[in-house]
Protein backbone atom coordinates (compact mmCIF):
# COMPACT_ATOMS: atom_id res chain seq x y z
CA UNK A 1 0.00 0.00 0.00
CA UNK A 2 1.26 3.48 -0.65
CA UNK A 3 1.19 6.15 2.00
CA UNK A 4 -0.86 8.74 0.19
CA UNK A 5 -3.34 9.18 2.97
CA UNK A 6 -0.75 9.96 5.59
CA UNK A 7 -0.39 13.66 6.11
CA UNK A 8 1.18 15.86 8.73
CA UNK A 9 -0.18 15.05 12.17
CA UNK A 10 -2.50 17.82 13.23
CA UNK A 11 -2.04 19.61 16.50
CA UNK A 12 -3.99 18.11 19.34
CA UNK A 13 -7.61 18.33 18.30
CA UNK A 14 -10.04 16.37 20.41
CA UNK A 15 -11.77 14.09 17.94
CA UNK A 16 -13.52 11.79 20.41
CA UNK A 17 -17.30 11.75 20.34
CA UNK A 18 -19.86 9.75 22.24
CA UNK A 19 -23.15 8.28 21.11
CA UNK A 20 -25.21 7.52 24.19
CA UNK A 21 -22.45 5.74 26.05
CA UNK A 22 -20.59 4.42 23.02
CA UNK A 23 -17.23 6.14 23.01
CA UNK A 24 -15.64 6.71 19.63
CA UNK A 25 -12.07 7.86 18.95
CA UNK A 26 -13.44 10.00 16.13
CA UNK A 27 -16.84 10.55 14.47
CA UNK A 28 -16.08 8.19 11.57
CA UNK A 29 -18.18 5.08 11.04
CA UNK A 30 -18.76 3.14 7.86
CA UNK A 31 -22.24 2.44 6.58
CA UNK A 32 -23.78 -0.99 6.72
CA UNK A 33 -23.70 -2.90 3.45
CA UNK A 34 -20.76 -0.97 2.10
CA UNK A 35 -17.97 -2.28 4.28
CA UNK A 36 -18.57 -6.03 4.51
CA UNK A 37 -17.28 -7.24 7.88
CA UNK A 38 -14.46 -4.73 7.82
CA UNK A 39 -11.97 -7.40 6.86
CA UNK A 40 -12.56 -6.66 3.17
CA UNK A 41 -10.85 -3.31 3.75
CA UNK A 42 -8.03 -4.43 6.03
CA UNK A 43 -5.49 -4.45 3.17
CA UNK A 44 -6.12 -0.74 2.61
CA UNK A 45 -6.63 0.87 5.99
CA UNK A 46 -5.99 0.26 9.66
CA UNK A 47 -9.52 -0.52 10.88
CA UNK A 48 -8.57 0.68 14.36
CA UNK A 49 -8.20 4.24 13.05
CA UNK A 50 -11.97 4.38 12.56
CA UNK A 51 -14.44 5.46 15.19
CA UNK A 52 -16.10 2.21 14.28
CA UNK A 53 -17.73 0.26 11.50
CA UNK A 54 -21.15 -1.22 10.97
CA UNK A 55 -21.36 -4.70 9.54
CA UNK A 56 -23.78 -5.80 6.86
CA UNK A 57 -27.51 -5.95 7.64
CA UNK A 58 -28.12 -9.10 9.64
CA UNK A 59 -31.39 -11.02 9.79
CA UNK A 60 -32.56 -13.95 11.89
CA UNK A 61 -32.44 -16.42 9.01
CA UNK A 62 -29.97 -16.46 6.11
CA UNK A 63 -31.17 -14.52 3.06
CA UNK A 64 -30.08 -14.90 -0.56
CA UNK A 65 -31.18 -11.39 -1.47
CA UNK A 66 -32.63 -10.25 -4.77
CA UNK A 67 -31.85 -11.61 -8.24
CA UNK A 68 -29.12 -10.10 -10.39
CA UNK A 69 -28.86 -7.36 -11.68
CA UNK A 70 -28.74 -5.54 -8.37
CA UNK A 71 -26.80 -2.44 -9.30
CA UNK A 72 -26.95 0.44 -11.74
CA UNK A 73 -24.60 3.38 -11.96
CA UNK A 74 -26.38 6.74 -12.03
CA UNK A 75 -25.13 10.33 -12.17
CA UNK A 76 -22.78 10.74 -9.18
CA UNK A 77 -24.30 7.72 -7.53
CA UNK A 78 -25.65 4.24 -7.83
CA UNK A 79 -28.85 2.30 -7.34
CA UNK A 80 -28.75 -0.98 -5.50
CA UNK A 81 -31.25 -3.71 -4.84
CA UNK A 82 -29.15 -6.20 -2.93
CA UNK A 83 -32.06 -7.12 -0.67
CA UNK A 84 -30.21 -7.90 2.55
CA UNK A 85 -28.25 -10.92 1.38
CA UNK A 86 -26.62 -12.27 4.54
CA UNK A 87 -25.86 -15.56 6.27
CA UNK A 88 -28.02 -14.88 9.30
CA UNK A 89 -27.29 -13.83 12.86
CA UNK A 90 -25.95 -17.21 13.98
CA UNK A 91 -23.28 -17.07 11.31
CA UNK A 92 -22.26 -13.66 12.58
CA UNK A 93 -22.20 -14.79 16.19
CA UNK A 94 -20.28 -18.00 15.55
CA UNK A 95 -17.99 -17.20 12.61
CA UNK A 96 -17.51 -13.46 12.34
CA UNK A 97 -17.69 -12.10 15.87
CA UNK A 98 -14.76 -14.18 17.20
CA UNK A 99 -12.54 -12.62 14.52
CA UNK A 100 -13.67 -9.04 15.17
CA UNK A 101 -14.10 -8.92 18.92
CA UNK A 102 -10.51 -8.01 19.74
CA UNK A 103 -10.36 -5.03 17.39
CA UNK A 104 -9.73 -1.76 19.18
CA UNK A 105 -12.64 -0.01 17.53
CA UNK A 106 -16.42 -0.12 17.74
CA UNK A 107 -17.99 -2.94 15.75
CA UNK A 108 -21.69 -2.30 15.30
CA UNK A 109 -24.24 -4.65 13.82
CA UNK A 110 -27.05 -3.52 11.56
CA UNK A 111 -30.21 -5.48 12.35
CA UNK A 112 -33.06 -6.15 9.96
CA UNK A 113 -36.20 -8.21 9.94
CA UNK A 114 -39.50 -8.86 8.25
CA UNK A 115 -41.48 -8.74 11.47
CA UNK A 116 -40.93 -7.33 14.93
CA UNK A 117 -40.28 -10.74 16.47
CA UNK A 118 -37.40 -11.24 14.03
CA UNK A 119 -35.75 -7.97 14.99
CA UNK A 120 -36.13 -8.86 18.65
CA UNK A 121 -34.70 -12.34 18.14
CA UNK A 122 -31.62 -10.94 16.38
CA UNK A 123 -31.09 -8.33 19.11
CA UNK A 124 -31.41 -11.05 21.76
CA UNK A 125 -28.70 -13.14 20.10
CA UNK A 126 -26.39 -10.15 19.84
CA UNK A 127 -26.99 -8.91 23.39
CA UNK A 128 -24.48 -11.28 25.05
CA UNK A 129 -21.68 -10.15 22.69
CA UNK A 130 -19.89 -7.70 24.95
CA UNK A 131 -17.68 -6.30 22.19
CA UNK A 132 -20.70 -5.05 20.24
CA UNK A 133 -21.38 -1.65 21.84
CA UNK A 134 -24.35 -0.76 19.67
CA UNK A 135 -26.80 -2.05 17.14
CA UNK A 136 -28.29 -0.08 14.31
CA UNK A 137 -31.87 -1.06 13.61
CA UNK A 138 -32.71 -0.92 9.93
CA UNK A 139 -36.33 0.13 9.53
CA UNK A 140 -35.58 1.67 6.20
CA UNK A 141 -34.39 -0.90 3.67
CA UNK A 142 -36.19 -0.15 0.40
CA UNK A 143 -35.19 -3.48 -1.12
CA UNK A 144 -37.14 -6.09 0.80
CA UNK A 145 -40.79 -6.83 0.19
CA UNK A 146 -41.86 -7.34 3.77
CA UNK A 147 -40.85 -5.22 6.69
CA UNK A 148 -37.78 -3.12 6.21
CA UNK A 149 -39.03 0.22 5.08
CA UNK A 150 -42.63 -0.63 5.95
CA UNK A 151 -41.73 -0.06 9.61
CA UNK A 152 -39.78 3.07 8.88
CA UNK A 153 -42.45 5.00 7.01
CA UNK A 154 -45.00 5.35 9.80
CA UNK A 155 -44.48 6.78 13.26
CA UNK A 156 -46.42 3.88 14.81
CA UNK A 157 -44.42 1.23 12.96
CA UNK A 158 -41.09 2.84 13.77
CA UNK A 159 -42.01 3.24 17.44
CA UNK A 160 -43.27 -0.33 17.73
CA UNK A 161 -40.02 -1.86 16.46
CA UNK A 162 -37.92 0.44 18.61
CA UNK A 163 -39.92 -0.27 21.74
CA UNK A 164 -39.72 -4.02 21.24
CA UNK A 165 -35.95 -4.01 20.69
CA UNK A 166 -35.37 -1.60 23.56
CA UNK A 167 -36.64 -4.29 25.93
CA UNK A 168 -33.95 -6.78 24.93
CA UNK A 169 -30.99 -4.63 23.85
CA UNK A 170 -29.04 -3.26 26.83
CA UNK A 171 -26.50 -1.03 25.11
CA UNK A 172 -26.61 1.81 22.58
CA UNK A 173 -29.64 1.53 20.32
CA UNK A 174 -29.47 3.39 17.02
CA UNK A 175 -32.41 3.45 14.63
CA UNK A 176 -31.66 4.01 10.94
CA UNK A 177 -34.25 6.18 9.28
CA UNK A 178 -35.70 6.16 5.81
CA UNK A 179 -35.72 9.34 3.74
CA UNK A 180 -38.71 8.02 1.81
CA UNK A 181 -41.22 9.74 4.07
CA UNK A 182 -43.05 13.03 4.22
CA UNK A 183 -41.61 14.11 7.55
CA UNK A 184 -38.47 12.38 8.74
CA UNK A 185 -38.53 14.52 11.90
CA UNK A 186 -41.83 12.95 12.96
CA UNK A 187 -40.35 9.46 12.62
CA UNK A 188 -37.22 10.54 14.52
CA UNK A 189 -39.30 11.92 17.39
CA UNK A 190 -41.38 8.74 17.47
CA UNK A 191 -38.33 6.48 17.86
CA UNK A 192 -36.81 8.85 20.42
CA UNK A 193 -39.97 8.56 22.49
CA UNK A 194 -39.89 4.78 22.06
CA UNK A 195 -36.44 4.53 23.60
CA UNK A 196 -33.89 4.94 20.83
CA UNK A 197 -30.52 6.31 21.98
CA UNK A 198 -29.65 7.72 18.58
CA UNK A 199 -30.89 7.94 15.01
CA UNK A 200 -28.85 7.48 11.86
CA UNK A 201 -29.94 8.94 8.55
CA UNK A 202 -30.40 8.71 5.68
CA UNK A 203 -30.80 5.24 4.24
CA UNK A 204 -31.01 5.13 0.45
CA UNK A 205 -33.59 7.10 -1.50
CA UNK A 206 -35.96 5.05 -3.61
CA UNK A 207 -35.01 5.39 -7.25
CA UNK A 208 -35.26 3.76 -10.63
CA UNK A 209 -33.32 3.58 -13.88
CA UNK A 210 -34.24 2.18 -17.28
CA UNK A 211 -31.97 0.76 -19.98
CA UNK A 212 -33.45 2.53 -22.98
CA UNK A 213 -31.82 0.24 -25.56
CA UNK A 214 -33.20 -2.92 -23.99
CA UNK A 215 -36.33 -1.08 -22.82
CA UNK A 216 -36.01 -2.82 -19.48
CA UNK A 217 -35.47 -1.62 -15.91
CA UNK A 218 -31.80 -1.71 -14.95
CA UNK A 219 -32.57 -3.58 -11.70
CA UNK A 220 -34.26 -6.96 -11.33
CA UNK A 221 -36.54 -5.38 -8.73
CA UNK A 222 -37.33 -2.39 -10.99
CA UNK A 223 -36.80 0.10 -8.14
CA UNK A 224 -33.86 0.31 -5.77
CA UNK A 225 -32.02 2.52 -3.33
CA UNK A 226 -30.02 5.52 -4.51
CA UNK A 227 -26.75 6.29 -2.75
CA UNK A 228 -23.56 8.18 -3.44
CA UNK A 229 -22.69 11.85 -3.78
CA UNK A 230 -25.97 12.53 -5.59
CA UNK A 231 -28.00 12.17 -2.38
CA UNK A 232 -25.81 14.32 -0.17
CA UNK A 233 -27.78 17.61 -0.19
CA UNK A 234 -30.95 15.70 0.65
CA UNK A 235 -29.18 13.99 3.53
CA UNK A 236 -27.69 17.20 4.88
CA UNK A 237 -31.13 18.81 4.88
CA UNK A 238 -32.70 15.86 6.71
CA UNK A 239 -29.90 15.67 9.29
CA UNK A 240 -30.36 19.38 9.95
CA UNK A 241 -34.14 18.97 10.37
CA UNK A 242 -33.88 15.92 12.61
CA UNK A 243 -31.12 17.40 14.77
CA UNK A 244 -33.45 20.30 15.50
CA UNK A 245 -36.32 17.97 16.34
CA UNK A 246 -34.73 15.46 18.75
CA UNK A 247 -32.45 15.57 21.79
CA UNK A 248 -30.67 12.27 21.09
CA UNK A 249 -27.46 12.28 19.02
CA UNK A 250 -27.82 12.11 15.26
CA UNK A 251 -25.52 10.06 13.03
CA UNK A 252 -25.36 11.50 9.53
CA UNK A 253 -24.84 9.62 6.29
CA UNK A 254 -25.71 9.93 2.65
CA UNK A 255 -23.13 10.62 -0.02
CA UNK A 256 -20.26 11.54 2.28
CA UNK A 257 -17.09 11.28 0.21
CA UNK A 258 -14.50 13.43 1.98
CA UNK A 259 -13.52 15.17 5.18
CA UNK A 260 -15.20 18.28 3.87
CA UNK A 261 -18.48 16.41 3.63
CA UNK A 262 -18.14 15.11 7.19
CA UNK A 263 -17.69 18.64 8.50
CA UNK A 264 -20.77 19.68 6.53
CA UNK A 265 -22.87 16.98 8.23
CA UNK A 266 -21.52 17.86 11.66
CA UNK A 267 -22.30 21.53 11.18
CA UNK A 268 -25.82 20.43 10.21
CA UNK A 269 -26.17 18.56 13.50
CA UNK A 270 -24.53 15.13 13.18
CA UNK A 271 -22.50 13.94 16.21
CA UNK A 272 -21.01 11.12 14.13
CA UNK A 273 -21.12 10.12 10.47
CA UNK A 274 -21.00 7.10 8.23
CA UNK A 275 -19.25 6.77 4.90
CA UNK A 276 -20.88 4.27 2.56
CA UNK A 277 -20.72 4.17 -1.21
CA UNK A 278 -17.54 6.27 -1.31
CA UNK A 279 -15.69 3.25 0.13
CA UNK A 280 -16.24 1.54 -3.23
CA UNK A 281 -14.46 4.31 -5.07
CA UNK A 282 -11.65 4.85 -2.60
CA UNK A 283 -11.22 2.20 0.08
CA UNK A 284 -9.02 4.65 2.01
CA UNK A 285 -11.56 7.47 1.99
CA UNK A 286 -12.37 7.10 5.71
CA UNK A 287 -8.84 7.58 7.02
CA UNK A 288 -8.15 10.35 4.52
CA UNK A 289 -11.28 12.13 5.71
CA UNK A 290 -10.24 11.83 9.37
CA UNK A 291 -6.89 13.44 8.58
CA UNK A 292 -8.58 16.20 6.64
CA UNK A 293 -11.00 16.89 9.50
CA UNK A 294 -8.14 17.28 11.96
CA UNK A 295 -6.50 19.78 9.66
CA UNK A 296 -9.77 21.63 9.18
CA UNK A 297 -10.16 21.90 12.95
CA UNK A 298 -6.62 23.23 13.32
CA UNK A 299 -7.23 25.72 10.55
CA UNK A 300 -10.46 26.90 12.16
CA UNK A 301 -9.15 27.00 15.71
CA UNK A 302 -11.48 24.21 16.76
CA UNK A 303 -9.96 22.27 19.64
CA UNK A 304 -12.84 19.83 20.16
CA UNK A 305 -14.79 18.48 17.20
CA UNK A 306 -17.93 18.43 19.37
CA UNK A 307 -17.92 22.24 19.29
CA UNK A 308 -19.16 22.35 15.72
CA UNK A 309 -22.03 19.89 16.02
CA UNK A 310 -25.26 21.60 15.04
CA UNK A 311 -23.67 25.00 14.55
CA UNK A 312 -26.12 25.72 11.75
CA UNK B 1 -5.02 -14.95 -2.48
CA UNK B 2 -2.39 -12.25 -2.25
CA UNK B 3 -2.65 -8.83 -0.74
CA UNK B 4 -4.80 -6.25 -2.48
CA UNK B 5 -3.15 -2.97 -3.33
CA UNK B 6 -4.15 0.53 -4.29
CA UNK B 7 -1.66 2.49 -6.33
CA UNK B 8 -1.10 4.94 -9.14
CA UNK B 9 0.39 3.28 -12.20
CA UNK B 10 2.02 5.16 -15.03
CA UNK B 11 0.57 4.80 -18.51
CA UNK B 12 3.50 4.07 -20.78
CA UNK B 13 1.71 2.99 -23.94
CA UNK B 14 -1.79 3.03 -25.33
CA UNK B 15 -2.44 1.33 -28.63
CA UNK B 16 -5.69 0.99 -30.58
CA UNK B 17 -6.08 -2.62 -31.66
CA UNK B 18 -9.26 -1.89 -33.60
CA UNK B 19 -11.99 0.71 -33.67
CA UNK B 20 -13.41 -0.54 -30.38
CA UNK B 21 -10.43 -1.99 -28.51
CA UNK B 22 -7.31 -0.50 -26.99
CA UNK B 23 -4.34 -2.02 -25.21
CA UNK B 24 -2.92 -0.08 -22.27
CA UNK B 25 0.48 -0.84 -20.78
CA UNK B 26 1.13 0.44 -17.28
CA UNK B 27 4.23 0.60 -15.14
CA UNK B 28 3.54 -0.21 -11.51
CA UNK B 29 5.18 1.79 -8.73
CA UNK B 30 8.03 0.24 -6.74
CA UNK B 31 6.16 1.11 -3.54
CA UNK B 32 3.82 -1.87 -3.81
CA UNK B 33 6.70 -4.36 -3.62
CA UNK B 34 6.32 -7.88 -4.94
CA UNK B 35 2.82 -8.31 -6.35
CA UNK B 36 1.49 -11.67 -7.40
CA UNK B 37 -1.11 -11.84 -10.16
CA UNK B 38 -3.12 -14.96 -10.95
CA UNK B 39 -4.38 -15.36 -14.53
CA UNK B 40 -8.06 -14.43 -14.48
CA UNK B 41 -7.72 -11.76 -11.82
CA UNK B 42 -8.79 -8.19 -12.53
CA UNK B 43 -8.23 -4.64 -11.36
CA UNK B 44 -10.70 -1.84 -10.60
CA UNK B 45 -9.71 1.42 -12.25
CA UNK B 46 -10.83 4.80 -11.06
CA UNK B 47 -11.75 7.03 -13.95
CA UNK B 48 -11.00 10.60 -13.01
CA UNK B 49 -12.05 13.67 -14.97
CA UNK B 50 -15.08 11.87 -16.37
CA UNK B 51 -18.08 13.37 -14.57
CA UNK B 52 -20.52 10.69 -15.70
CA UNK B 53 -18.31 7.88 -14.40
CA UNK B 54 -18.87 7.40 -10.68
CA UNK B 55 -17.73 3.87 -9.91
CA UNK B 56 -14.45 2.19 -10.74
CA UNK B 57 -14.30 0.05 -13.87
CA UNK B 58 -13.40 -3.64 -13.48
CA UNK B 59 -10.84 -4.66 -16.13
CA UNK B 60 -9.24 -8.09 -16.62
CA UNK B 61 -5.49 -8.29 -16.36
CA UNK B 62 -4.32 -9.28 -19.84
CA UNK B 63 -0.63 -9.63 -19.13
CA UNK B 64 1.70 -9.04 -16.22
CA UNK B 65 5.47 -9.00 -15.96
CA UNK B 66 6.43 -8.97 -12.28
CA UNK B 67 10.15 -8.41 -12.95
CA UNK B 68 9.54 -5.40 -15.20
CA UNK B 69 6.56 -4.25 -13.11
CA UNK B 70 4.43 -3.98 -16.24
CA UNK B 71 0.73 -4.70 -16.52
CA UNK B 72 -1.23 -4.85 -19.76
CA UNK B 73 -4.96 -4.26 -19.99
CA UNK B 74 -7.33 -4.63 -22.92
CA UNK B 75 -10.17 -2.16 -22.90
CA UNK B 76 -13.30 -2.05 -25.00
CA UNK B 77 -14.80 1.36 -25.61
CA UNK B 78 -18.11 0.41 -24.06
CA UNK B 79 -19.15 3.72 -22.53
CA UNK B 80 -17.86 7.05 -21.33
CA UNK B 81 -15.66 5.57 -18.61
CA UNK B 82 -13.80 3.11 -20.82
CA UNK B 83 -13.70 5.65 -23.66
CA UNK B 84 -11.94 8.02 -21.29
CA UNK B 85 -9.42 5.33 -20.29
CA UNK B 86 -8.65 4.55 -23.94
CA UNK B 87 -7.99 8.24 -24.59
CA UNK B 88 -5.64 8.83 -21.65
CA UNK B 89 -2.36 10.45 -22.69
CA UNK B 90 0.94 8.63 -22.24
CA UNK B 91 2.37 9.55 -18.86
CA UNK B 92 -1.04 9.72 -17.21
CA UNK B 93 -1.41 8.34 -13.70
CA UNK B 94 -3.97 5.57 -13.44
CA UNK B 95 -5.52 4.80 -10.03
CA UNK B 96 -5.66 1.02 -9.71
CA UNK B 97 -7.12 -1.30 -7.09
CA UNK B 98 -6.04 -4.90 -7.28
CA UNK B 99 -5.35 -7.57 -8.11
CA UNK B 100 -8.86 -8.76 -7.30
CA UNK B 101 -10.78 -12.02 -7.50
CA UNK B 102 -9.63 -15.58 -7.93
CA UNK B 103 -8.04 -17.04 -11.04
CA UNK B 104 -8.29 -19.94 -13.44
CA UNK B 105 -6.94 -23.33 -12.44
CA UNK B 106 -3.43 -24.00 -13.71
CA UNK B 107 -3.43 -27.65 -14.80
CA UNK B 108 -0.47 -30.04 -14.53
CA UNK B 109 2.24 -30.45 -17.16
CA UNK B 110 1.32 -32.70 -20.05
CA UNK B 111 -2.40 -32.01 -19.82
CA UNK B 112 -4.46 -30.30 -22.51
CA UNK B 113 -6.37 -27.05 -22.20
CA UNK B 114 -8.63 -25.08 -24.48
CA UNK B 115 -8.82 -21.35 -23.85
CA UNK B 116 -11.81 -19.78 -25.58
CA UNK B 117 -12.31 -16.02 -25.66
CA UNK B 118 -14.93 -13.87 -27.33
CA UNK B 119 -14.38 -10.19 -28.03
CA UNK B 120 -12.81 -8.45 -25.03
CA UNK B 121 -12.98 -11.82 -23.25
CA UNK B 122 -9.66 -12.83 -24.79
CA UNK B 123 -7.94 -10.48 -22.31
CA UNK B 124 -7.30 -12.84 -19.38
CA UNK B 125 -6.36 -15.68 -21.76
CA UNK B 126 -3.03 -14.03 -22.61
CA UNK B 127 -1.52 -14.33 -19.14
CA UNK B 128 -3.31 -17.64 -18.62
CA UNK B 129 -1.95 -19.05 -21.89
CA UNK B 130 1.58 -17.92 -21.11
CA UNK B 131 1.51 -19.44 -17.62
CA UNK B 132 0.06 -22.68 -18.97
CA UNK B 133 2.67 -22.89 -21.68
CA UNK B 134 5.42 -22.33 -19.11
CA UNK B 135 3.86 -25.07 -17.00
CA UNK B 136 4.02 -27.53 -19.91
CA UNK B 137 0.30 -27.59 -20.66
CA UNK B 138 -0.69 -28.28 -24.24
CA UNK B 139 -2.67 -25.12 -25.04
CA UNK B 140 -5.22 -24.63 -27.80
CA UNK B 141 -6.79 -21.20 -28.19
CA UNK B 142 -10.15 -20.34 -29.67
CA UNK B 143 -10.74 -16.70 -30.51
CA UNK B 144 -14.16 -15.44 -31.55
CA UNK B 145 -15.31 -12.05 -32.78
CA UNK B 146 -17.78 -10.44 -35.15
CA UNK B 147 -15.18 -9.81 -37.86
CA UNK B 148 -11.48 -10.47 -38.58
CA UNK B 149 -10.70 -6.88 -37.49
CA UNK B 150 -11.80 -7.69 -33.98
CA UNK B 151 -9.73 -10.82 -33.53
CA UNK B 152 -7.27 -9.35 -31.07
CA UNK B 153 -3.59 -10.18 -30.48
CA UNK B 154 -3.58 -13.05 -32.97
CA UNK B 155 0.21 -13.17 -33.34
CA UNK B 156 0.74 -13.08 -29.60
CA UNK B 157 -1.70 -15.94 -29.11
CA UNK B 158 -0.04 -17.96 -31.88
CA UNK B 159 3.18 -17.83 -29.83
CA UNK B 160 1.35 -19.64 -27.04
CA UNK B 161 -0.33 -22.52 -28.85
CA UNK B 162 -2.51 -23.60 -31.72
CA UNK B 163 -5.08 -20.95 -32.51
CA UNK B 164 -8.56 -21.58 -33.92
CA UNK B 165 -10.70 -18.63 -34.97
CA UNK B 166 -14.41 -18.07 -35.47
CA UNK B 167 -15.91 -14.91 -36.95
CA UNK B 168 -19.58 -14.18 -37.37
CA UNK B 169 -19.04 -13.09 -40.97
CA UNK B 170 -16.44 -15.72 -41.87
CA UNK B 171 -13.77 -13.10 -42.62
CA UNK B 172 -11.26 -15.20 -40.63
CA UNK B 173 -11.32 -18.83 -39.51
CA UNK B 174 -14.60 -20.69 -39.34
CA UNK B 175 -17.79 -18.77 -40.08
CA UNK B 176 -20.19 -18.67 -37.16
CA UNK B 177 -20.10 -18.51 -33.39
CA UNK B 178 -17.08 -19.56 -31.37
CA UNK B 179 -19.25 -22.10 -29.54
CA UNK B 180 -19.77 -23.90 -32.86
CA UNK B 181 -16.07 -24.12 -33.74
CA UNK B 182 -14.93 -27.65 -34.58
CA UNK B 183 -12.07 -27.39 -32.09
CA UNK B 184 -14.68 -27.93 -29.39
CA UNK B 185 -15.57 -31.40 -30.62
CA UNK B 186 -12.86 -33.16 -28.62
CA UNK B 187 -12.19 -33.54 -24.93
CA UNK B 188 -9.72 -31.36 -23.01
CA UNK B 189 -8.44 -31.69 -19.46
CA UNK B 190 -9.68 -28.14 -18.92
CA UNK B 191 -11.68 -25.63 -20.92
CA UNK B 192 -11.39 -21.98 -19.83
CA UNK B 193 -13.64 -19.35 -21.32
CA UNK B 194 -14.32 -15.64 -21.04
CA UNK B 195 -16.65 -13.56 -23.18
CA UNK B 196 -20.29 -12.69 -23.65
CA UNK B 197 -22.55 -14.93 -21.61
CA UNK B 198 -24.32 -16.63 -24.57
CA UNK B 199 -20.90 -17.60 -25.93
CA UNK B 200 -19.72 -18.94 -22.59
CA UNK B 201 -22.92 -20.94 -22.18
CA UNK B 202 -22.39 -22.40 -25.67
CA UNK B 203 -18.76 -23.27 -24.90
CA UNK B 204 -19.74 -24.75 -21.54
CA UNK B 205 -22.37 -26.96 -23.22
CA UNK B 206 -19.79 -28.31 -25.67
CA UNK B 207 -17.33 -28.89 -22.85
CA UNK B 208 -20.03 -30.68 -20.89
CA UNK B 209 -20.87 -32.84 -23.93
CA UNK B 210 -17.24 -33.91 -24.39
CA UNK B 211 -16.68 -34.49 -20.68
CA UNK B 212 -14.25 -31.57 -20.34
CA UNK B 213 -14.14 -29.66 -17.04
CA UNK B 214 -14.98 -26.03 -17.75
CA UNK B 215 -14.19 -22.76 -16.01
CA UNK B 216 -15.84 -19.50 -16.97
CA UNK B 217 -14.87 -15.94 -16.11
CA UNK B 218 -18.01 -13.89 -15.44
CA UNK B 219 -18.42 -10.23 -16.25
CA UNK B 220 -21.24 -9.49 -13.80
CA UNK B 221 -21.91 -5.82 -13.11
CA UNK B 222 -19.80 -4.84 -10.17
CA UNK B 223 -19.50 -1.91 -7.80
CA UNK B 224 -16.82 -2.33 -5.13
CA UNK B 225 -14.77 -5.28 -6.41
CA UNK B 226 -13.87 -6.06 -2.79
CA UNK B 227 -16.73 -8.28 -1.71
CA UNK B 228 -18.50 -5.62 0.31
CA UNK B 229 -21.49 -4.52 -1.75
CA UNK B 230 -22.86 -7.91 -2.90
CA UNK B 231 -23.97 -6.48 -6.24
CA UNK B 232 -22.11 -8.85 -8.59
CA UNK B 233 -23.43 -12.13 -7.22
CA UNK B 234 -23.95 -15.26 -9.30
CA UNK B 235 -26.36 -18.02 -8.27
CA UNK B 236 -24.41 -21.21 -7.51
CA UNK B 237 -24.93 -24.52 -5.74
CA UNK B 238 -23.67 -22.74 -2.62
CA UNK B 239 -26.08 -19.81 -3.00
CA UNK B 240 -25.34 -16.37 -4.38
CA UNK B 241 -21.57 -15.96 -4.57
CA UNK B 242 -19.68 -12.76 -5.29
CA UNK B 243 -18.09 -12.63 -8.75
CA UNK B 244 -15.46 -10.25 -7.34
CA UNK B 245 -14.22 -12.57 -4.56
CA UNK B 246 -15.35 -16.16 -5.07
CA UNK B 247 -15.07 -15.42 -8.82
CA UNK B 248 -14.78 -14.06 -11.43
CA UNK B 249 -13.76 -17.61 -12.39
CA UNK B 250 -16.26 -20.34 -11.59
CA UNK B 251 -16.31 -24.03 -12.44
CA UNK B 252 -19.48 -24.51 -14.49
CA UNK B 253 -20.37 -27.54 -12.36
CA UNK B 254 -20.96 -25.06 -9.51
CA UNK B 255 -23.24 -22.76 -11.49
CA UNK B 256 -26.95 -23.12 -12.14
CA UNK B 257 -26.58 -22.85 -15.92
CA UNK B 258 -28.57 -25.32 -18.00
CA UNK B 259 -25.89 -27.27 -19.84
Amino acid sequence: MDNRHHTQPATSVKMEVEIAGMKMKNPMLTASGTFGFGEEFADFIDLEKLGGFIVKGTTLEPREGNPYPRMAETPSGMLNAVGLQNKGVDHFVNEIYPRLKRLNTNVLVNVSGAKIDDYVAVAERLAPLAAIPAIEVNISCPNVKQGGMAFGTTTDGAAAVTEAIRKVWPRTLIVKLSPNVTSISDIAMAVEDAGADSVSLINTIMGMAIDVERRRPCLSTITGGLSGAAVRPVAVRMVWQVAKAVDIPVIGLGGISSGRDVIEFMLAGARAVQIGTANFIDPQVTVKAIDWMEQWCSRHGVTDINEIVGEI
Amino acid sequence: MGKKNIFDALLISSRDLSERYSMLTLRLPDSIGEMEVLPGQFVEIRVTDSPSTYLRRPISICDYDAAERMMTLLIRRAGEGTEHLCNLPIGAKVDILGPLGNGFTLPAAGTSALLAGGGIGVAPLMLLGKRMRQAGVNVTLLLGARTADEILLLDEFKAIGNVAVSTDDGSLGEKGYAADNSVLNRRYDLVCTCGPKPMMVGIARKAHATGSPCEVSLENLMACGLGACLCCVEPTLKGNLRACVEGPVFDTSQLLWEL
